[in-house]
């Protein structure tokens, strides 16, 4: 259990480049900075100024070149590709733009995916998803596939399988970019209750000045670095 | 059971695709199947020989006779119970195309020595009693309608005239390799005929069969039989019946050996085929793999679903392929009439289909596995199938 006066993300001296037909192209040059935990944070800037790469290794599906980056007080870094997986399953919860729902598993099935790597019985399994369907609104969708569900309703249901496993952090890669006004002002009403009352430390990564108000805290990243002038 | 219900739903999710792959297996498992069985009828005379029988021809070739007369000297050797002849007859039945083996045998003593050859004894008296007589198989009765009291108008090709042959039995094989696609007529006929039409090739038989009481002794037998014709008018050659009939495969051994090639070349052609299609799948679901990555999801676990689907659809084909052999390997054996002795899948085609069903479904999978293994999460998440 982290102390909640503790960040709950440590970023020092990070750097990441791509390696583009033996170019060197660098994404994020020297990243320090931390995030308190139950935080609720926007990482906003313009496209290519490296804040997805950033969230990606927040939640640690890629790897920095340096630097150090502790999440709930584990270097992350350090971990092997297996304890990394393990790591995730047990820590982060993932919102896409596109959703990234299974398309050949119903509503309840892409909720339960994580609980499927906890030892969760299957009653326990089905309780769960019932509630975490019906905090997002969409009981009566359960049986639903994702082509049978609006942009809306299927990145309520990505959100639930993303703090159904309760995670430490949700990370959301853009999770209103695809959506109307209406669904996305409804998608972040329900992260900021994610926040708010499950005390969810969020960081969204988002250009969107509207989305990015509900977030209580805002980064912004310039060319790999973090402006601080912002 | 999420795991086989991902893997179930996967297969089915392009109708059309999976379709069209199972019945490029389904298609393979079959030619397959069908290549090996004719593989199987070639060597079905090899297969069906018995230990205790030896054959003796002349030692120059097949194509040259033995004297009658060496009949009563092979008998006298230690261990030889049963001694028959044979000819080959060679007879045209209205034509070329309906072949079948027809054999001028010593009536009375051929028949002991195959005792997988079933005679009801009435029909097999009947036979002995009728110089003109034949016995024909099932399979030669079955493919052109004999039946018992027919008659059989032969064209001789190295017997030339008309020969008339009356069915008075009709063998069934103890086993299924036994072949039923024979006729045997009466030696004695035959050589009686050629006496009076004063041809030199009286008193001459094709080979003799050697029916011996121990099989340990048949090298034994073999070199004695030999040892007494040795610098005579015509010297002999006497080996198993095994090696006797594996020698008449060893001629066409180039055609086997193509066959077989060819019955490999098609797995390996349904194999890229099937390598294609999940090459294709995985290339489209890049981004689903990497999303249950990042949820937690292992290497193994992607790679079992890619193995999963793979399997599936190829044993979907194989399946149905297998299935469909049969009926197949009958239409085909009936469209060759008696040109096979005998056509039936064994055991151990379907074996080698079903196996070679799993080998493509493996091995179609093992570069897309690899792959969507080895794909970084945030590479895989950008990729649009």
């Amino acid at each position: 259990m982290e102390n909640l006066s503790d960040p709950i993300v440590q970023i020092r001296h990070l750097t990441k480049a791509y390696h583009r037909g033996g170019q060197v192209v660098p994404v994020l040059t020297d990243i320090t900075f931390d995030i308190p935990c139950g935080e609720f944070i926007a990482l906003m800037g313009p496209s290519g100024s490296g804040k997805s790469t950033l969230l990606n290794l927040i939640a640690g599906i890629d790897k920095p070149d340096s630097g150090l980056l502790k999440v709930g007080g584990v270097d992350i870094v350090a971990l092997s590709e297996a304890e990394l997986a393990d790591w995730r399953a047990a820590n982060v919860g993932f919102i896409f733009q596109f959703y990234n729902l299974m398309p050949v598993l119903t509503a309840f099935e892409n909720v339960e995916l994580p609980l499927l790597l906890t030892r969760l019985a299957r009653n326990e399994r089905r309780e769960r998803v019932e509630l975490a369907l019906s905090m997002v609104g969409l009981t009566d969708r359960m049986e639903h596939y994702p082509s049978e569900l609006s942009g809306g309703q299927q990145q309520r249901v990505a959100i639930a399988r993303a703090f159904i496993a309760d995670p430490v952090i949700l990370v959301a890669d853009e999770p209103t970019g695809d959506l109307d006004r209406v669904s996305a002002d409804e998608i972040l009403a329900m992260l900021e209750r994610l926040n708010s009352e499950m005390g969810k430390t969020i960081i969204m990564v988002t250009h969107d000045p509207h989305a990015a108000k509900s977030a209580h805290l805002i980064r912004h990243l310039e060319k790999g670095e973090l402006d601080v002038t912002a | 059971m999420h795991f086989l219900k991902l893997i179930l739903r996967n297969t089915l999710r392009h109708k059309l695709r999976t379709s069209l792959t199972v019945l490029g297996i389904v298609v393979a498992i079959i030619a397959f199947g069908l290549l090996r069985t004719v593989v199987d009828a070639w060597y079905a005379g090899a297969e069906g020989s018995s230990a205790t029988r030896l054959v003796t021809r002349n030692a120059i070739s097949l194509a040259f006779p033995l004297p009658i007369n060496y009949q009563e000297r092979i008998h006298k050797i230690h261990g030889v119970t049963v001694i028959s002849h044979a000819s080959w007859f060679g007879g045209v039945y209205i034509t070329e195309k309906n072949f079948f083996p027809q054999f001028a045998v010593d009536a009375k003593t051929y028949f002991d020595l195959y005792p997988e050859y079933l005679i009801a004894p009435a029909e097999m008296k009947a036979f002995i009693g009728d110089r003109k007589g034949c016995v024909i198989g099932r399979k030669v009765a079955d493919t052109y309608g004999f039946k018992i009291g027919d008659t059989i108008p032969l064209r001789g090709t190295i017997y030339p005239g008309a020969w008339s042959l009356t069915v008075r039995a009709i063998y069934d094989g103890a086993q299924a390799r036994t072949d039923t696609s024979q006729l045997f007529l009466h030696w004695d006929y035959l050589n009686e005929t050629l006496k009076k039409a004063s041809s030199r090739r009286t008193d001459w038989v094709g080979v003799y069969v050697i029916g011996i009481s121990d099989s340990d002794r048949a090298a034994e037998i073999s070199i004695e039989v030999d040892k007494i014709f040795k610098n005579s008018l015509a010297e002999t050659l006497t080996e198993t019946e095994k090696a006797f009939q594996l020698g008449f495969v060893a001629m066409t051994e180039a055609i086997v050996i193509a066959i077989r090639v060819v019955s490999f070349v098609v797995i390996f052609i349904i194999l890229a085929v099937m390598a294609n299609t999940m090459a294709m799948t995985a290339r489209e679901r890049i981004s689903e793999y990497a999303t249950l990555k990042a949820l937690g999801f292992g290497p193994r676990f992607l790679a079992g679903l890619i193995y999963g689907e793979s399997l599936a659809i190829a044993l979907a084909g194989a399946v149905i392929g297998i299935l469909l052999t049969f009926p197949v390997a009958d239409i085909f054996s009936k469209q060759v009439g008696t040109l096979f002795p005998v056509f039936g899948i064994t055991v151990e085609t379907i074996y080698m289909q079903a196996v070679a069903a799993i080998a493509v479904g493996v091995t179609a999978a093992v570069l897309p596995a690899f792959r969507v293994a080895r794909v970084p999460i945030a590479e895989g998440l950008q990729s649009i199938g």
